[in-house]
């Protein structure tokens, strides 16, 4: 994997903002593989793939997937723990 | 404002194009009049989508270049686009799209690399190529309020014909309180003996050190932002005050 193909969480906001009303970006989430907390906007972004990919920027597990059709949106979200996003 | 900038779910509009003015050989400002703007942080972006005859989409998400509020441009948004060799978008962006053009938006997003003017401490830029555009946002946010935040901005650029936003930042800098230094990796102006890329050094000597407590905001291509960020945790920044964002 070519280290300089991704960027980075900031990239997923429109296509996240379609789905979820609050904002991703500054959500923290936690990594299903290594167990890491992190900010979305730092995680690594690769638009290059069929839809988006989002990877943790500790062990590059894929944290979510966001597929667009014309109908539909398609969110996998199997590689987060959690996701912490602040009430106010 | 802010808050309905951020809390709402967002969907794809409609923007006209207002004005577009020519910033160097390869990049352009696109002014664009967007009805029911809710107002945006400086440092947001928004996504611009092409669709083609065929029904083929591509869109890219460019960083918004003007301050909100900051009277600067009224009404209207500003993008600066900077044109990517075989690039899908930019190329039309920057060198076909004219005034009066519709153009499919969505935005403003994100809430990760934005600064507000009540935000503690000073603020270090660092900027390669057309990475300065949101930091032009944050200088253009910083005049508007009237901060007198201490703001230093460290721009890496290939030559002086790069620099994008020449006049904007001699104006800006005029303000006891901002700072700006330009950093030429190719060819240096006439009485700039220094050509390289920004390096331990440039960041000792021009950026807030570590005890000032500053919040830096990286943006530029990805391997500028991994170089600049390890320079500044290994300079003793702490990574939580350094924020980052890449493009391609």
């Amino acid at each position: 994997m070519s280290q300089a193909n991704y960027l980075d969480g900031n990239a997923a906001a429109g296509a996240l903002s379609e789905v979820f009303a609050v904002d991703l970006t500054t959500a923290v989430g936690q990594c299903n593989g290594c167990g890491q907390t992190a900010v979305f906007a730092e995680a690594r972004v690769y638009v290059d793939a069929p839809g988006m990919v989002a990877r943790c920027n500790g062990c590059e597990s894929v944290l979510l997937r966001v597929v667009t059709t014309p109908h539909d949106t398609y969110l996998d979200l199997r590689g987060l723990t959690y996701l912490r996003v602040p009430n106010s | 404002m802010e808050r309905t900038a951020l809390r709402r779910r967002l969907m794809w509009q409609v923007a006209t194009v207002a004005d577009v003015r020519r910033e160097t050989d390869t990049a352009r400002t696109i002014v664009l009049d967007v009805p029911d703007w809710p107002g945006h942080l400086a440092g947001q972006h928004l996504d611009v989508r092409l669709t083609a005859e065929d029904g083929y989409r591509a869109s890219r998400s460019y960083s918004i270049a003007s301050a909100w509020p900051g009277s600067d441009t009224g009404s209207t948004i500003e993008l600066t686009v900077e044109q990517v060799p075989d690039g899908e978008v930019s190329p039309y962006l920057v060198d076909v799209l004219k005034v009066g053009d519709p153009l499919e938006i969505r935005g403003p997003v994100g809430g990760w690399f934005v600064w507000t003017p009540d935000q503690d401490g000073p603020v270090q830029l660092i900027g390669g190529g057309s990475g300065v555009v949101p930091l032009r946002a944050m200088l253009r946010a910083h005049a508007a309020a009237g901060s007198t935040t201490p703001v230093r901005l460290l721009y890496s650029v290939r030559r002086p014909e790069s620099v994008i936003y020449v006049s904007d930042l001699k104006e800006l800098a005029t303000s006891d309180d901002v700072d700006v230094r330009l950093v030429y990796t190719r060819e240096a102006p006439a009485g700039e003996p220094r050509v390289g890329r920004i390096d331990a050094d440039v960041i000792e000597r021009h950026a807030f050190g570590p005890e000032a407590g500053a919040t830096t905001y990286v943006c530029g291509p990805t391997p500028f932002v991994e170089t600049v960020a390890d320079l500044l945790v290994a300079a003793g920044h702490d990574p939580a005050h350094v924020r980052t964002e890449r493009f391609g």
